[in-house]
């Protein structure tokens, strides 16, 4: 068994440099190809609304593949076993096809540009200035985690100093999307999706080579310190002192499955921007459909590699150094990968974290031009005017990021942090969303009201956890509790609220809240194109009885 | 920009052609494949022992190069039509 004495370091040769080089030389190509293509700010916010589904399926999917998640699951892969396979099945296909199927009709049908857009026609202005400033400000602190953990990975791997990788990777994702705006991060999300994959299936068949095969592995797991509890997905969660998580399945299937997942898939605009981008209702539909595919089996790369990590590489899980369960897929690339597809795997990794940072990027853009300067700061100017204002949104949020990626080093394991923000931000949103789409009666301060207390609940929780008024078995369960906490906080001030004050006239809901007609008539739902694979309800219900029947070999 | 708006068009139209996202992962993934698929001819033992005996650059330089390759016959066998009328966006701010 190789020790990781060597450390992290890359053993890069000029072929790899010559790969990273033509990735990145490409991606600059895409964002100056695609500044052709703008002309006003809908073509540079929302890329024209324009783009085919299995392009804005594949962007959509990839805005959440960021190096973040990659090395997040596959930390939590060697950490908590199979049980991190929760995180793409049940905590994430049911939401992206309720997303396809169910709100969609009322995200593209309002022809909104963003989603706290939706919020102001739905309730009203204080509810659209919280939720485009609390997005803002998440996208801005994400975008600066995950700049951080880049400049974490290049020094481990190729040594380059610290604020060097902070530069670099910011000046590359700041010329595409500043030049390009979104065209060209959906590009590039598109191209590197298969770069990441690229880099991930040698770095897993030669890990199960090593290790004898998936039977091999699973082996070697049970008498490993995980155990036969990191192979089951569901059979010890009866309890949630019984299982590597931490967590019982109520909590796996309320906090995980619906609350967190629904808030961070149906209601994140970096998310649903992907879908805003399509060239049509039934492509924007078929968007986030689409992407559950993949997303069913990117764990194949991505947790299967965290086991392999957790049983061949000796002393890993430490707190800090080379042998943190974050570095679970570089010390293998260290160890397996000859040169070649090492640099393959390089310029995934690299790529799939400028495509988590554009995604928050343009999605903050966005929120701050339209929602926040064309909203309340300077009205009514020429749209040249606005595609300015998103360039220099692009530029700050960019700066700000910068700023704020050493907030991100005081965790051990940053898909915690990620989660948290999520939590915090995410669960309360999708409660006050799923209410008023779907109770027209709602009023506006309801929704003002509840994603403000839901807000605070979820932060007031937190920070019990912080300071150990309450005890959890570990933050993951804590995340779980807060969403969930903050869900009902959210669903009862919505309902208590409405009933003291005035509900908005059905005229003025039209197209934004179910059975009410407009542009989204209740039979838009069910009803689609004719063709079975063009169906976003045959389509979806595919991608669910595959998670169900994934499930099955690991229960 | 001065130009007048035909010519835009006409650029606008060349420029979307070119970089029909098909023909940027194609054209990526045929060279990636031919760079890591020479490799892997010419990979040392000693590569191949790091990679637990599989010949890695060789499958993956052949299964990239399939790739690229199959997007590129996929955008030969369906090139990008023309914008749909009704799939503009009616929403497009009045030229001003």
């Amino acid at each position: 068994m190789l020790a990781a004495e060597s450390g992290l370091r890359l053993d890069l040769d000029i072929v790899d440099y010559l790969i990273l080089v033509l990735y990145f030389g490409t991606v600059l190509g895409v964002g100056f190809a695609a500044r052709r293509a703008i002309k006003t700010s809908a073509d540079f916010f929302l890329s024209g609304r324009s783009l085919p589904a299995w392009v804005t399926g594949l962007a959509f999917v990839s805005a959440n593949l960021g190096a973040l998640e990659i090395l997040g699951m596959a930390a939590n892969g060697a950490q908590y076993g199979l049980l991190t396979l929760h995180y793409y099945w049940i905590g994430a296909v049911p939401a992206m096809v309720f997303l396809g199927i169910v709100m969609m009709p009322f995200y593209y049908g309002s022809k909104v540009r963003s989603v706290p857009e939706f919020l102001k026609r739905r309730f009203n202005k204080p509810t659209h200035i919280f939720n485009a400033i609390s997005f803002a400000v998440a996208q801005v602190l994400i975008a600066g985690v995950n700049l951080f953990a880049l400049a974490l990975i290049l020094d481990a791997l190729l040594g380059w100093e610290l604020w060097i990788s902070i530069l670099v990777g910011a000046a590359i994702v700041l010329t595409y999307i500043t030049i390009g705006g979104l065209s060209s991060a959906i590009y590039n999300e598109v191209l590197q999706f298969f770069v990441i994959l690229a880099g991930l299936i040698p770095l897993t068949v030669i890990g199960l080579v090593k290790v004898g095969g998936v039977d091999g592995l699973f082996e070697k797991v049970r008498q490993s310190p995980l155990g036969d509890a990191a192979l089951h997905t569901w059979s010890n969660t009866g309890s949630s002192a019984d299982n590597p998580l931490g967590a019982n399945w109520i909590g796996i299937l309320f906090g995980l499955g619906f609350v967190l997942s629904f808030g961070y898939w149906t209601t994140n605009f970096a998310e649903v921007q992907r879908a805003l981008s399509a060239k049509n209702m039934n492509a924007a539909r078929r968007t986030p459909i689409i992407a559950a595919f993949p997303k069913l089996l990117i764990p194949a790369v991505t947790v299967i590699p965290g086991l392999i990590a957790a049983v061949t590489i000796t002393g890993l899980g430490a707190k800090e150094g080379d042998l943190t369960y974050n570095n679970s897929i570089p010390l293998l690339m260290e160890q397996l990968l000859p040169n070649g597809v090492l640099g393959i795997a390089v310029t995934g990794l690299l790529a799939s974290f400028m495509a988590g940072m554009a995604a928050n990027v343009s999605g903050f853009n966005t929120v701050f031009t339209y929602d926040i300067w064309q909203a309340y700061i300077r009205k009514g100017r020429s749209d040249e005017y606005y595609l300015r204002i998103g360039r220099y949104a692009t530029i700050g949020g960019v700066v700000i990021g910068i700023g704020t990626a050493f907030i991100a080093s005081g965790y051990g394991n940053i898909m915690e942090y990620i989660q948290q923000l999520f939590s915090l931000f995410n669960a309360p949103l999708f409660a006050t969303f799923i209410v008023g789409m779907f109770w027209k009666r709602m009023s506006p301060w309801a929704g003002f009201w509840s994603l403000l207390l839901g807000f605070l609940a979820s932060l007031a929780l937190y920070i019990a956890y912080l300071t150990d008024a309450i005890t959890f078995n570990s933050a993951l369960e804590q995340s779980f509790w807060g969403a969930g906490v903050a869900f009902v906080v959210a669903v009862i001030v919505a309902i208590a609220v409405t009933f003291f004050t005035p509900s908005k006239p059905e005229d003025e809901l039209r197209g934004l809240v179910y059975g009410l007609g407009g542009t989204s008539q209740g039979t838009v739902i069910v009803s689609g194109e004719k063709v079975w694979w063009r169906n976003p309800v045959v389509l979806g219900t595919i991608a669910v009885v595959l998670a169900l029947a994934l499930y099955i070999p690991v229960w | 920009m001065a130009d007048n708006d035909q010519v835009d068009e006409k650029k606008l139209s060349a420029a979307a052609r070119l970089f029909d996202v098909r023909r940027v992962i194609g054209g990526l993934f045929v060279v990636y494949g031919v760079i890591v698929t020479v490799l892997g001819i010419f990979d040392t033992q000693d590569e191949i022992d790091k990679a637990q005996g599989v010949r890695i650059n060789l499958w993956m330089g052949i299964g990239m190069l399939v790739l690229g390759l199959l997007f590129l016959l996929w955008l030969r066998l369906n090139p990008p039509e023309p914008p749909d009328p009704s799939d503009i966006d009616d929403e497009r701010p009045p030229a001003d």
